[in-house]
């Protein structure tokens, strides 16, 4: 909403500065979003002059060189000035720009000889000066021609005649307050938080027309009064149709609006001051004189005013005239009713729509106006009678209209408003401030609400235009408070009975799973949790993998963005892609994130009900992690030349620090295939026996649709890796009794995993065993086809005593049988 | 004789004092106290003395040799310290070359290190951190949260649907409603979490975070949800910060407010040192940061009493405050981030700079 400040000075005048004024409208919940300037730069240099004789240029067929009486405003009087507008004759009063004068556009006018005649300024035209549109017809400003407030003075300021320069302030108004879509809404609310006095509502003297209109000149029918609840109408006649004043025209313009002529101007000037949309239909265009105001038929169709034909719904409301629809009720007029310069019958429409079906209508059909916008937030229906006062005045004032005797008036005000309790002690507990009971009816009563001491408080009615917006004591809490000051509330804190800020155990996990790998030195990578349909594809899932059911957005910004991920391997590989094609090749990457399933049913209740169904959503969340290496692991230095490269293993060292970290044990990989990752470099990863997640090298193809040259990942379920982390744990003496170690190599055959060797020895050395891991593995000639030597190291300790050799002995050698059974033989 | 004694004490003195290797020290240690020595061999002679002799000569004599080891000794250590000094020093190496191996450092995305920062700040305050779907109900999103049906909110160019009752959530907001269905007053949280709006541009990216906030209890004023973001303001952007209220309009809260910090930049002035308008608050001298309110009568209505939060939240027995805010924003705010797309893009110099 912008609002000409020398527009709302009309009816509020603070003595305040533009930037005073600004403070309190946004310190009282109006937010300035920024002051504009409308019109000249320098307004002192704008004066009245009169042209004493225009006489032709020597050297130019279309200029002509005036003299022109300042008065006072120049040394001499008189000045020479060259102008080139057809009408510029002797004797007129003018408007003149004088040398060092700043045109609207921010154009500087100087002395300056145009075709050798020195000329002292300019004589504006209405447009030159922000008072009309630019097809004014060229002709300057004549300034005998207007009807002013104050007579003309030769060499007189032309601010004191003409709105040339204002400030226009630029207002956020949030959707509770249609009334503030309107100039004099506004002015109350300046009112309110300055203390200002406010000017008489404009529309306080209706000079027309009560009792009904014949039925000869107009008809109205309203079939659908639930979608329409106030439909007003008046006549006039004689209406002659012509360019708005300049004061109107600036107005419209400094509040972003064209001019078009004097009566679509004043439905448009009137809906900026009231808040209340107008519609003009031409009388002597509508079929039969008769406006039915109905629901669409489905299909049914109509040319609107800026030329399009739009395709209507049954909720969308028409008028309709005798032949069809002419108007959509609240968002456009027709073209086919349309005002126009030969126009001499004016139906002025001033009624109230249901907001949310105008706001329905108006994105069905893609078609917001000012008057959708205002229609849409609910306004009151006395508004229409208080429009229809205001434009009364201005098509008699400036139309030379007569206002036909009689309104139609189809429905009426809208209900009484109930008084609401404002309790005194309401008000500092939710405040947490004292504001005097007086003070609060202030400004109530600043705001146009009704109000009287009650009982514990006060007894509030609020103003028709307030209806919707404040039912409740809570809202009159707001009403107050903001006016009041907000500044003034003290910074004190809550009681926090019984809170104690602590982050959960699983929170603190997961804090510790991010840390080990960034302690690793992985970066943390935040991707999209839009994914494109095409990414199963990419990915080469089979049909019937379950990560094809991803949820669909039905409205996406794109198809690349319409899919809910199932997994972060899509948007780690693109992270991993965007960096590889900027030259950044070596990267060790991991996110941790949402990704989404389809419940494997579908199933959802539609309908809200009290047994907890108003929740589902039928779409499984999980919280994933995922782990992207790719290129080298380190920086090449001066003493490792060439640092080893992402591999399998190398994702597996991150698993296990991963697990360490977060104290999970029992993690063991299973071989398993994933149609992503490399046909045998690829495991199942478990914990305590439950697969929680993947890792592997990419397949060579989907490295490909990435364009990397390969990469090592793995993902897991974060929630359910946590979930076997230990909890704390009481302390255990592995110092009092040092462990006892021993180094093993046995030759096995080259296919029995390590895992399993592992799991043998520890199973046949017995409790005494506390740990047990490879450290070397060796193929070679000497061993013989199909045999691999791995070296273990293993660790004995007893908790009650230092072991001595003959204590692990026997263990030692269950180990070597239990490996022989396996085809493993000690190597020599 | 004991002329003779101190003539070779001195005399050996002079000459391990001079001695300058320990080869040197070894030959003199034979010369004066080897079997074959002078000075040993008075000392065995002493017996053969006058009994009124023994005694003055033993003593001289054994003062002197010991005199004598003791002095050998300490040259002895005082070489081998000189020897291993110079040694160490001559092991030169080129202390500027890189450290090896080279140790990776990671870093933590900035939205997360923010989101920690934040949740550490009102963990603080005693408030404590949950969590919740990203995938959400109308009903959560917007109904239980007082928005009219006709809500600009709900409409599907402002709203990811993924059916008719089915939305990508708007605000962390409906976890308001959940943590109030879950726990019984007082009650005192901070959600944070990714949310969905269908805007891209360089301020907008249909995901971004915020972190919800909620407090309420028999007493909790808007003066105190002043005081709380005060606290906030002045952990995140500097102990000179202060909060002001703006009266705003949301339907899940009455009293609604947008709450600015005044600016870090330019110290709340508006304009810089050198008279330039500030870059970062535009001039305004106040930093919008968040949106709050005291939650609206009608949010508490939503809440239906159960045995989990018995005895539930009746508007007139509990009232507070809630809060939402921009993770980017901050971030963006405190880092001078200028476009939010950069978050997502993951870029490695980007990621480098933070965490």
């Amino acid at each position: 909403m912008r609002v000409p400040l020398e527009w709302l000075r009309e009816y509020c005048a603070p003595a305040l500065d533009v930037d005073a004024i600004e403070e309190r409208l946004t310190m009282t919940g109006t937010k300035v979003e920024a002051v504009h300037h409308h019109g000249v730069g320098n307004p002192d240099r704008f004066v009245v002059g009169r042209v004493v004789a225009a006489e032709p240029h020597p050297d130019a067929d279309r200029l002509r060189v005036c003299r022109v009486d300042l008065g006072m405003a120049n040394d001499d009087g008189e000045a020479t000035i060259v102008c080139g507008a057809p009408n510029v004759a002797g004797g007129q009063l003018v408007a003149v720009a004088l040398p060092g004068a700043v045109m609207p556009g921010g154009a500087p006018i100087e002395r300056r000889k145009l075709r050798g005649v020195a000329s002292e300024g300019m004589i504006c035209a209405a447009s030159e000066l922000a008072l009309a549109g630019d097809g004014d017809g060229g002709g300057i400003l004549v300034l005998d021609e207007l009807t002013l407030d104050a007579e003309p003075e030769i060499g007189a300021p032309l601010a004191q005649l003409l709105p040339i320069s204002t400030a226009v302030l630029e207002l956020e108004v949030t959707s509770n307050r249609p009334d503030c879509l309107g100039v004099y809404g506004v002015a109350r609310e300046l009112h309110a938080a300055t203390g200002a006095a406010l000017a008489p509502e404009p529309w306080h003297e209706d000079e027309g027309s009560s009792g009904e209109l014949p039925i000869e000149l107009a008809r109205v029918t309203v079939e659908c009064p639930d979608l329409c609840p106030r439909f007003s109408a008046r006549v006039f006649e004689g209406v002659a149709i012509g360019p708005s004043p300049p004061w109107l025209a600036a107005r419209l313009l400094a509040a972003g609006q064209r001019p078009i002529n004097n009566v679509v101007d004043i439905t448009n000037y009137v809906m900026l001051l009231t808040a209340q949309p107008l519609h003009a239909f031409d009388l002597d265009r509508v079929s039969g004189g008769h406006l039915t105001v109905r629901r669409a038929h489905d299909g049914e169709q109509v040319q609107t005013l800026d030329g399009q034909t739009r395709t209507l719904d049954a909720e969308t409301v028409v008028i309709a005239d005798d032949e069809g629809p002419t108007s959509i009720a609240g968002l456009m007029g027709g073209a086919r009713s349309e005002v126009g310069p030969e126009t001499a019958r004016v139906l002025l429409e001033v009624a109230n729509w249901n907001g949310p079906n105008i706001h329905r209508a108006s994105w069905s059909l893609g078609l917001r106006s000012e008057a959708s916008a205002r229609f849409e937030k609910g306004l009151a229906p006395e508004q229409c009678v208080w429009a229809q006062a205001v434009a009364t005045q201005l098509m008699i004032a400036l139309c030379r209209a007569r206002v036909a005797p009689g309104t139609i008036d189809v429905g009426g005000d809208g209900p009484p408003s109930r008084p609401i309790r404002l309790r005194d002690a309401r008000v500092r507990e939710i405040l947490g401030i004292e504001i005097a009971v007086t003070r609060q009816e202030e400004i109530l009563h600043a705001l146009d609400f009704h109000a009287e001491p009650a009982g514990d408080g006060l007894d509030v009615r609020p103003p028709p235009v307030r209806r919707e917006d404040v039912t409740r004591e809570a809202d009159l809490i707001e009403e107050v408070a903001r006016i009041d000051g907000l500044e003034k509330l003290p910074a004190t804190l809550p009681k926090r009975r019984g809170a104690y800020g602590v982050l959960s155990p699983e929170q603190r996990l997961r804090r510790r799973a991010l840390d080990a790998l960034v302690g690793r030195g992985l970066y943390e990578s935040v991707g999209w949790t839009f994914a494109s349909p095409a990414l199963a594809d990419r990915l080469r899932l089979a049909d019937d993998d379950p990560r094809r059911m991803a949820p669909v957005v039905e409205n996406p910004l794109s198809e690349e963005q319409s899919r809910l991920r199932t997994m972060l391997l899509g948007s780690l590989l693109d992270t991993a892609a965007h960096n590889v094609s900027r030259g950044l090749a070596d990267l060790r990457l991991f996110e941790v994130g949402t990704v989404f399933a389809l419940t494997p049913d579908g199933a959802r209740a539609n309908a809200p009900d009290a047994s907890g169904a108003r929740g589902e959503t039928g779409v499984a969340e999980r919280r994933s992690l995922g782990v992207l290496l790719s290129g080298r692991l380190d920086e090449p230095s001066w003493r490792v030349a060439e640092p080893a490269m992402a591999d399998f293993f190398a994702a597996k060292a991150m698993l296990e620090a991963l697990t360490r970290a977060l104290r999970v044990d029992g993690l063991a990989l299973a071989p398993a295939r994933q149609p992503f990752l490399h046909t045998a470099r690829t495991a199942d990863v478990q914990v305590g026996g439950e697969s929680i997640g993947w890792i592997g090298e990419l397949h060579p193809l989907v490295a490909q649709a990435w364009e990397l040259p390969g990469a090592s990942c793995l993902e897991l379920d974060l929630d359910r890796l946590i979930a076997h982390a230990q909890a704390r744990r009481a302390y255990e003496d592995l110092i009092g009794y040092p462990p006892l170690r021993r180094d093993l190599a046995v030759v096995m055959p080259a296919g029995v995993p390590a895992a399993e060797v592992l799991a043998a020895a520890r199973e046949a050395a017995g409790e005494l065993l506390r740990d047990v891991r490879v450290f070397d593995v060796y193929t070679g000639q000497q061993l013989g086809p199909g045999r691999r030597s791995l070296a273990l190291a293993l660790s004995f300790r007893a908790s009650d005593r230092t072991l001595s050799d003959d204590d692990v002995a026997p263990a030692s050698e269950r180990i070597v049988a239990a490996l022989a059974r396996l085809g493993g033989e000690l190597r020599a | 004789m004991i002329e003779r004694i101190e003539q070779l004490r001195v005399q050996a003195e002079t000459a391990i004092a001079g001695a300058s290797g320990s080869e040197e020290l070894e030959q003199l240690r034979v010369r004066y106290l080897g079997r074959k020595a002078e000075l040993p061999r008075l000392l065995r002679g002493v017996a053969d003395l006058a009994p009124e002799q023994r005694g003055p000569v033993g003593k001289v004599a054994n003062e002197a040799r010991q005199a004598l080891e003791a002095m050998i000794e300490q040259r002895v250590a005082q070489l081998a310290q000189d020897e291993l000094a110079h040694s160490l020093a001559t092991d030169t190496i080129d202390v500027t070359l890189p450290g090896s191996p080279p140790q990776p450092v990671g870093r933590l995305h900035v939205l997360t290190q923010t989101t920690r920062e934040l949740e550490d700040i009102f963990l603080g305050l005693g408030f404590t951190v949950i969590e919740g779907p990203e995938v959400e109900t109308v009903h959560y999103n917007f109904d239980a949260l007082n928005h009219s049906p006709t809500h600009p909110a709900r409409a599907r160019s402002d709203t990811f649907y993924l059916d008719e009752d089915v939305v990508l959530r708007t605000h962390t907001s409906p976890m308001q409603i959940r943590a109030m269905e879950a726990h019984p007053p007082p009650l005192y949280v901070v959600i944070p979490g990714r949310v969905f709006r269908p805007d891209s541009d360089a301020t907008h990216t249909p995901q971004f975070h915020q972190i919800e906030g909620l407090a309420v209890d028999q007493d909790v004023t808007l003066a105190d949800l002043k005081g709380t973001l005060l606290s906030f303001a002045r952990t995140v952007f500097g102990e000179r910060r202060e909060v002001r209220l703006r009266p705003h309009f949301f339907p899940f809260t009455e009293p609604s407010v947008e709450v600015d910090v005044s600016c870090f930049h330019c110290e709340g002035n508006g304009f810089l040192k050198d008279g330039s308008r500030c870059y970062l608050c535009k001039g305004e001298g106040w930093l919008e940061v968040l949106g709050a309110g005291e939650v609206d009568p009608n949010v508490y209505a939503h809440v239906p009493l159960t045995e989990a939060n018995a005895p539930g939240y009746d508007p007139e027995t509990v009232q507070g405050f809630a809060w939402g805010l921009g993770v980017e924003r901050i971030a963006m705010l405190k880092h001078g981030i200028p476009d939010l797309r950069l978050y997502f893009e993951n870029d490695l110099r980007f990621l480098e700079q933070f965490g």
